[in-house]
């Protein structure tokens, strides 16, 4: 594989992202997934003297009702249009998602907006008829992982670990998931376009990690929307993700690293899942791959408390991972909560080895 | 400058143009951008559909050349008409110039132009699915000329005789995503061409062709399809790729669909060969400004009657011929810049031309 073919792809594939002064929403379902990844993201970009903003009225985008084919395209286009009159009224122009599909309906959005004026106007009477607002469109629309990718020297430079295994003082072999919506609708919104991303590749890079490249990298993580939602279609779901982890396993994956709600959710609970049907793990002796979000994976590199960053809700222990870093934890606080009450200990999978 | 002529492009049309043009006793120039002339041409080792060299057909183009003014290494920089005399500016010196003008570039005056700046090849990296300039075992059809001519065998990146091989049809062609809806008219019976030739030098390889449709449009084209399939066992799949990834140990996953079954599919190869279409000269698009040519929405130069006037554009005195107004074969190239040749002699040879 030649990096600097990658490369020529890469720096074709730059997008504005702003400095500075953020407003910003969050997932759906990142909460309940992975708790602290939001939280994580709020926290670093306060320590780096960045401005974002909340609005606690924002809602849903409706992305997930759109990409499941039960919210109507107008429904969905007079939400986002809320969202926007909420960032308006709160004086900020620079518009960020936590979530990736929200990020891709967006901009699918302001891409028809722009190219059908008319449907813009329809919905702005649409806004104003429901809720009497107005909004001014987003001067600058990113990810929450393009402005950590912008960050990423920052990170570094502030950081107390590298990627890097201690023992062996080899970069640690990370397998980069992009979510479907971030740039394969539009690939000159994404850094580094839709078929070879940079937004991970950059901070697994600059973090000093190797990434690795493998034949089902581009394949669906499992979630697929209707693949899961549609409980009969639960099986093309989980077989999708194991195709991808037998296909990354020759490659000795030591993380996987995603930048969407649905990825690590799938990447990492079907995991166990596999192991509970069919006594297959794909990590070392008996272990599974870490699943990390770019957020709690900044959060390490930062030098969090793994457990304040949520990895104990994570299906796939993270213990493996953060000795190899060597980033110190106490087990005994695994399964406590910020009061130090108890919130009650998983049962041991049958394979997956636990911790 | 009486009747001279100045032919823009020195690929097989501009210099069959040129030496048509220079034995009905015209001035002939002929400015190359390149070093050399020969064009595409000169990188091809065997031509379709009966596999003569294409250095045979390059020969015969240059012998005919004799008695043009060659002018390589040069670009154009400027043209202007002023009634039925052109200005044409160059980029370089050169020996004898019709008009002084500063060291770095020289003028050249005639009464009329043929434009035969002819094509490029589809930039295979732009269908970054396929991973070409990524895959170490991704080339293009051009590439593969390359290995033909220099008779070294063929070989994976890593050495080995390859086991497998795929060409993929159409990269770059008809594709909406990269903005070319036209055919590039040749790929089909170059993929066709280059499987035989590949089961020639390898009898052991399988070989796949993955088509959208098979265009072999031309006499014996569709005869070498037969051939290719019955003598030499070479697998069509009528379906186009989704993409492309490499394995651990360099080989190729293509991932495409087979639609006369109706299925997707992957399939390994150890060479996967991409047959890149045509997209116009970059040098086109320039020259086209400086006259205030028009071109096609793809890009390529409109001739003044798609039918009548084939030859002949919208600005009296200019002529064109070749790949320069789209995709076309060899020996149409040779054909068609016969007829311009023959066009442009009977304007400069009129007394009173419709235009003056």
């Amino acid at each position: 594989m030649k990096l600097e073919g990658k490369r020529l792809i890469w720096n074709e594939y730059q997008k504005e992202i702003a400095d500075d002064n953020y407003f910003y929403v969050r997932s759906c379902v990142r909460q309940n997934f992975f708790p602290a990844a939001e939280k994580t993201f709020l926290r670093y970009m306060k320590e780096f003297g960045k401005n974002v903003f909340e609005n606690p009225s924002h809602t849903t985008c409706s992305g997930i009702g759109y990409h499941s084919d039960i919210v109507p395209i107008e429904t969905a286009m007079t939400m986002v249009a809320r969202q926007f009159a909420l960032m308006t009224e709160s004086g900020y122009e620079n518009f960020v998602t936590s979530c990736i599909t929200s990020f891709g309906l967006y901009t699918e959005i302001l891409d028809t907006w722009h190219h059908f004026p008319e449907i813009e106007e329809k919905i702005r009477v649409h806004l104003r008829n429901a809720t009497g607002r107005e909004f001014v469109k987003p001067k600058n629309l990113a990810h929450a992982s393009d402005v950590t990718f912008k960050l990423r020297k920052e990170i570094s430079k502030a950081g107390k670990y590298r990627l890097v295994n201690q023992n062996t003082g080899e970069p640690i072999r990370v397998v980069e998931h992009i979510g479907c919506h971030y740039s394969r609708m539009f690939p000159s919104k994404g850094v580094g376009g839709a078929e070879y991303p940079y937004v991970l590749v950059g901070m697994i890079e600059e973090w000093g990690g190797e990434v690795i490249d493998y034949p089902e990298r581009r394949h669906c993580c499992g979630f697929g929307f209707r693949q899961y939602l549609i409980k009969a279609n639960r099986g093309y779901s989980i077989s999708a993700s194991k195709k991808k982890f037998e296909s990354m396993k020759p490659y000795k994956p030591e993380l996987i690293l995603t930048n969407c709600p649905g990825c690590p959710m799938f990447l990492d609970r079907w995991q166990y899942t596999i192991s509970e049907m069919e006594g297959i793990t794909y990590g070392e002796k008996g272990q599974g791959i870490p699943v990390l979000t770019y957020e709690e994976l900044a959060g390490l590199i930062l030098g969090y408390d793994p457990w304040d960053l949520g990895l104990q809700v994570h299906q796939v222990p993270v213990e493996p991972l953060l000795d190899k870093i060597g980033i110190p934890y106490d087990p005994e606080r695994k399964f406590l909560d910020k009061d130090e009450n108890s919130i009650g200990k998983p049962k041991s999978p049958s394979f997956l080895k636990f911790y | 400058m009486e009747n001279s002529v100045i032919v823009i492009g020195g690929g097989i049309s501009g210099m069959t143009a040129a030496g048509m043009l220079a034995l009905q006793g015209l001035s002939v120039t002929l400015l190359e951008k390149e070093k050399e002339t020969g064009g595409h041409l000169a990188r091809w080792d065997r031509l379709f559909p009966d596999r003569r060299k294409a250095s045979e057909v390059l020969d015969f183009a240059r012998e005919g050349m004799k008695r043009v003014n060659l002018v390589t290494g040069v670009t154009v920089t400027d043209i202007s008409r002023q009634g039925r005399e052109f200005t044409v500016v160059i980029n370089s010196p050169i020996p004898n110039p019709q008009s002084p003008t500063p060291d770095h570039e020289t003028v050249l005056k005639a009464r009329a132009l043929l434009l035969a700046t002819g094509f490029d090849l589809f930039e295979a990296r732009k269908k970054e699915e396929y991973g070409y300039g990524i895959y170490n075992n991704v080339i293009t059809s051009a590439d593969l000329e390359d290995r033909f001519k220099l008779k070294k065998g063929i070989l994976t990146s890593e050495g080995k005789i390859p086991a497998r091989i795929g060409i993929v049809h159409c990269v770059g062609s008809r594709d909406e995503k990269v903005g070319n809806l036209y055919c590039s008219k040749v790929c089909c019976v170059t993929g066709v061409k280059q499987a035989i030739e590949l089961k020639e030098m390898l009898p052991a390889a399988e070989v796949f062709n993955f088509y959208m449709d098979l265009r072999m449009f031309d006499r014996h084209f569709e005869e070498l399809y037969y051939e290719a399939q019955q003598k030499w066992n070479v697998n069509f799949i009528r379906g186009r790729l989704s993409e492309c990834a490499e394995n651990p140990d360099g080989s190729i996953i293509v991932k495409t669909e087979d639609t006369l079954t109706g299925k997707p599919f992957k399939i390994t190869v150890d060479l996967l060969v991409l047959l890149t279409g045509f997209v116009p000269a970059g040098s086109t698009g320039d020259i086209a400004g400086m006259l205030g040519l028009v071109t096609g929405t793809d890009g390529f130069i409109n001739s003044a009657d798609s039918h009548i006037m084939n030859n002949s554009t919208d600005i009296p005195g200019v002529f064109v011929a070749g790949a320069v107004k789209g995709p076309i074969s060899i020996g149409e190239a040779i054909a068609d810049a016969r007829a311009a040749a023959i066009q442009l002699a009977i304007y400069l040879n009129s007394p009173t031309p419709a235009d003056d």
